[in-house]
């Protein structure tokens, strides 16, 4: 499934549309170039799961867990992350194979041991379109 | 060294990024040693702080850096009153190293533990440069990983004003460090370039408003408005100006931060402000804030670099107030990445 959206506030609904219909024990992969809007979608995503606590960036601590939303929120950002052996020491299987609902920034930084059945979510900008313009590329999920 | 009773002497550890650290504090304001080892180096080729590097980096340094510090202080272990250590917020496996060494030397020489939050820590760092400063005040805490204001009601209380809805300033300028090629750590790149080169008014980047909160920053859209600009330079085929880049960029964040901490200020009337953390050594920042505070009749205070960056004399300072408040942890004290300012 492909969307467009045009402004941060369309980007912000379509990923809390995707959070409200988020079930337990499913990874969602969030990939994009920097500054594309990634903690945008992670914060509507976290709105549609009914987490009402401020979500963002958690590039410092690599995860960040919510838990005052319809399920356990497990909110990745792996960009600081060198060697996947890494994520070993964060627990990581604790969360992939949980009880709540994963979504990870900069996911394709950690592909070996994503599970097979994640959900993939790729924002892309076309500068061409306008500095607001989103393709927003969905595998593994019906809306 | 000779000590009067009722001396409290503190041996903190801090170890929850980048820096494996500790300090002999005396009385919460006195810093008898400060030792930091830091693995910035380690990084740089990674563009960021690598977490599995950090703490096998912290696993190897902790020892010796904790017999320097106390080496130096000329204390004896037996004389300690207390030992410190951050035990959170941060990387999981990094803090694990110093919560652990922590309580053990505490089990070992049977003395009190005591767990400070790292932020607590960096705005502590102002009474070891500021022995004059004093609850109340409100402080503007800005780094790698946190942009909180803050009000210090008392010690070891506090009441958040405002944070980063999205990135932390520092975390802002490492990534388009990152993007204009000047590598890792951004802030001191970016503050370096700009000390010399680069119009701070040549490009108009937007101070993103936050809607509920007028002491919120949201420094995202100030990352992606650079970005766009890269993009659209790239497009046309136009050669960026890096410097000119940087010091808009680097004005449109300083900006945001000092309107809403001079603001702030004025509205809950204090006279006092402080700043802390990493991106409290920015001169720019440093600048802009000094000539606000002036012309708004505040009192400014920030630590002397070595301390705004992290360290483990500031976990001493903290924990002095801490410890003469009864503050005692035991020996169940766990590594908590996700720890919340105010939280005991």
């Amino acid at each position: 499934m492909v969307f467009e959206t045009f402004s941060p506030d369309e980007t912000y609904e379509l990923a809390r549309r995707i959070g409200e219909k988020a079930a337990a024990g499913q990874v969602y992969l969030l990939n994009g170039d920097l500054g594309v809007g990634k903690t945008l979608f992670s914060q509507g995503f976290a709105a549609g799961l009914g987490v009402s606590e401020y979500v963002n960036s958690p590039t410092f601590t690599i995860m960040q867990i919510y838990d005052d939303g319809r399920l356990p929120m497990y909110h990745f950002d792996v960009y600081r992350i060198g060697d996947v052996s890494e994520m070993d020491e964060i627990g990581y299987e604790e969360y992939f194979y949980g009880e709540g609902v994963c979504l990870i920034e900069w996911a394709e930084l950690v592909e070996e041991i994503l599970p097979d059945d994640a959900v993939s979510i790729l924002i892309e900008k076309d500068i061409a379109r306008g500095v607001d313009y989103r393709k927003i590329s969905i595998e593994g999920l019906e809306l | 060294m000779r000590m009067s009773d009722k001396d409290v002497t503190i041996l903190a550890i801090e170890s929850s990024c980048d820096e494996t650290a500790a300090a002999v504090i005396r009385n919460g304001r006195e810093c008898l040693s400060s030792v930091i080892s830091t693995q910035i180096a380690l990084h740089t080729e990674f563009g960021g702080v690598v977490p599995e590097i950090a703490s096998r980096k912290h696993i190897e340094k902790i020892t010796p850096v904790v017999d320097e510090a106390i080496r130096m202080s000329g204390v004896d272990l037996k004389d300690m009153d207390a030992i410190a250590v951050t035990y959170g917020p941060g990387l999981v496996g990094s803090l694990l190293v110093g919560v652990a060494f922590a309580k053990s030397m505490a089990f070992a020489l049977d003395k009190p533990l005591i767990g400070v939050h790292h932020i607590e820590g960096h705005i502590a760092a102002n009474f070891l440069t500021h022995p004059e400063l004093e609850p109340p005040f409100a402080c503007l805490v800005v780094s790698g990983g946190h942009t909180h204001l803050v009000v210090v009601k008392d010690y070891g209380e506090y009441e958040i004003l405002g944070r980063t809805r999205d990135d932390a300033a520092g975390e802002a300028f490492d990534k388009v460090a990152r993007a204009i090629g000047l590598g890792y750590p951004g802030g001191p790149k970016i503050d370096k370039l700009c000390k010399t080169q680069g119009n701070p008014h040549a490009i108009a980047f937007p101070q993103a408003k936050v809607n509920g909160s007028e002491y919120d920053f949201s420094f995202s859209g100030i990352k992606s408005a650079v970005l766009n600009y890269i993009n659209q330079a790239q497009m046309k085929g136009e050669e960026i100006d890096r410097a000119d880049l940087a010091a808009s960029f680097q004005h449109a964040v300083v900006s945001a931060l000092v309107n809403r901490a001079v603001g702030a200020s004025k509205e809950y009337g204090f006279k006092t402000l402080a700043m802390a953390g990493g991106v409290a050594s920015n001169s720019y920042l440093r600048k802009m804030m000094d000539e606000e505070c002036e012309k708004a009749g505040i009192k400014l205070y920030y630590p002397e670099p070595i301390l705004c960056t992290d360290n483990a004399a500031m976990i001493g300072a903290a924990a002095y107030y801490e410890y003469i408040k009864g503050v005692r942890h035991g020996y169940d004290l766990n590594a908590s990445p996700n720890l919340k300012l105010g939280e005991r």
